[in-house]
């Protein structure tokens, strides 16, 4: 039950883009088209199922305090550590891609560069360090959970917000507000939406 | 100082800003905007990260192939992005508890390494000291900007001074209550909006066709 709560929480209360502002840039510049945005969407989910939990171990045996030797705390290298991961998976997942999938790396191909510096990957692990500290996730299939749960908030931001922008493409809108600035609104709108998740407990 | 590095300081300040026309590090200029102090410390932080990165890139290069150049600007900007955070966590610990994941999100800000990318690898190590200490300005701008409305409004003070008076509020017979949902994250997006369209309704030349 705690496991589905967090689950839910992830994708809806602390949805990636609308509670906490993470992947925006990307999320703004590539919401031009469902099609993309459901590639790019796929990726980032993928690759957040796959490193929130990698980070995890990490974090649990080799950066916690005393992990990996009694009396020293290794927090203070989370950073780089995770980026590394982040940064060497992504190249990872680039490779075997391409070898064993050439039409899926033609669809995914430009985008996954792009992920190693989205903030919601790193985003991802940093709460999922704050979250182990506040004993909200707990074991290793927690750590799946939630990097499934908040890459799915993600994906579901951009599609959404992708299918908008296609619709208001004929609209009448103030010339200085057309492209980014009519797309940071809606978000806010939307967020405001995302508003009514909050009160949800399972 | 000659035009040419006055021009790299002031550039990124409103014609090239990095958050409202190159649309660059949106992810932490929103989240640390509730109130000031924050809004300046994260400013701060990220002109160094930014300044800092760009000189040490600068330096190296010519030493660095291209093939691995990614992967040697996260660990320069990682380390950097350290250094701050254990600055942060000594002297301003309070702020740093505010901030939490976000410093570490300086990292991943588009910013840091779109400069690096884009002007450090091919400028001489003082321009590219310049241009990041230009661009962590244009970002410090907007989260100023932004921060200023989301306390005054929400909050009734600046930098945790009352400015409006504790006698105007309904519960102490006033008339005047605090616009709560600019607390709330979507109040930063539609105020970014808000910015953005300002900003080139003055500027005509960036608008989107």
């Amino acid at each position: 039950m705690e496991t589905l709560n967090l689950f839910i929480s992830s994708i809806f209360i602390d949805n990636m883009v609308f509670a906490f502002f993470f992947g925006m840039c990307s999320y703004i510049a590539v919401s031009k088209s469902v099609k993309t945005a459901l590639g790019l969407g796929l990726a980032v989910t993928f690759v957040q199922t796959m490193t929130v939990p990698l980070n995890y171990l990490l974090n649990k045996y080799v950066l916690a305090p005393g992990a990996l030797v009694e009396g020293v705390d290794l927090s203070f290298l989370s950073f780089i550590v995770f980026i590394a991961v982040i940064a060497a998976f992504v190249q990872l997942v680039e490779m075997v891609v391409e070898k064993f999938s050439p039409t899926l790396y033609s669809q995914l191909g430009i985008f996954l560069p792009l992920i190693a510096v989205n903030c919601a990957i790193m985003g991802g692990s940093l709460f999922m360090q704050q979250m182990v500290g506040a004993g909200e996730i707990n074991n290793f299939g927690q750590s799946v959970v939630y990097g499934l749960g908040s890459g799915i908030g993600w994906w579901l931001a951009i599609v959404m917000m992708a299918a908008i922008r296609e619709r208001i493409t004929y609209s009448h809108i103030p010339a200085a507000l057309k492209g980014p600035g009519i797309a940071f609104i809606i978000t806010g709108l939307m967020g405001i939406a995302f508003m009514i998740f909050s009160g949800i407990q399972l | 100082m000659s035009s040419k590095s006055l021009k790299y300081l002031t550039g990124p300040l409103s014609g090239n800003n990095p958050v409202i026309v190159q649309i660059l590090g949106i992810c932490s200029a929103l989240a640390v905007t509730v109130q000031l102090k924050p809004a300046i410390v994260m400013g701060l932080s990220v002109m160094a990260v930014t300044a800092f990165s760009n000189l040490v890139m600068s330096l190296l290069r010519n030493g660095v192939p291209a093939r691995i150049r990614i992967i040697v600007q996260l660990v320069v900007i990682a380390a950097l992005v350290i250094l701050v955070d254990q600055v942060l966590k000594a002297f301003v610990y309070d702020v740093s508890k505010q901030l939490s994941v976000y410093v570490g999100l300086i990292i991943t800000n588009c910013i840091v390494m779109g400069r690096v990318e884009a002007f450090a690898l091919g400028n001489k190590p003082w321009a590219s000291f310049l241009d990041g200490i230009g661009n962590g300005l244009g970002y410090a701008l907007i989260l100023v900007i932004i921060a200023f409305f989301r306390e005054l409004l929400g909050s009734g003070c600046l930098l945790g001074f009352r400015l409006i008076p504790e006698s105007w509020y309904i519960n102490e017979g006033g008339f005047y209550s605090n616009c709560g949902i600019m607390l709330f994250p979507p109040m930063a997006l539609i105020l970014v909006g808000c910015i953005i369209w300002a900003h080139r309704s003055f500027n005509k030349d960036l608008q989107e066709k």
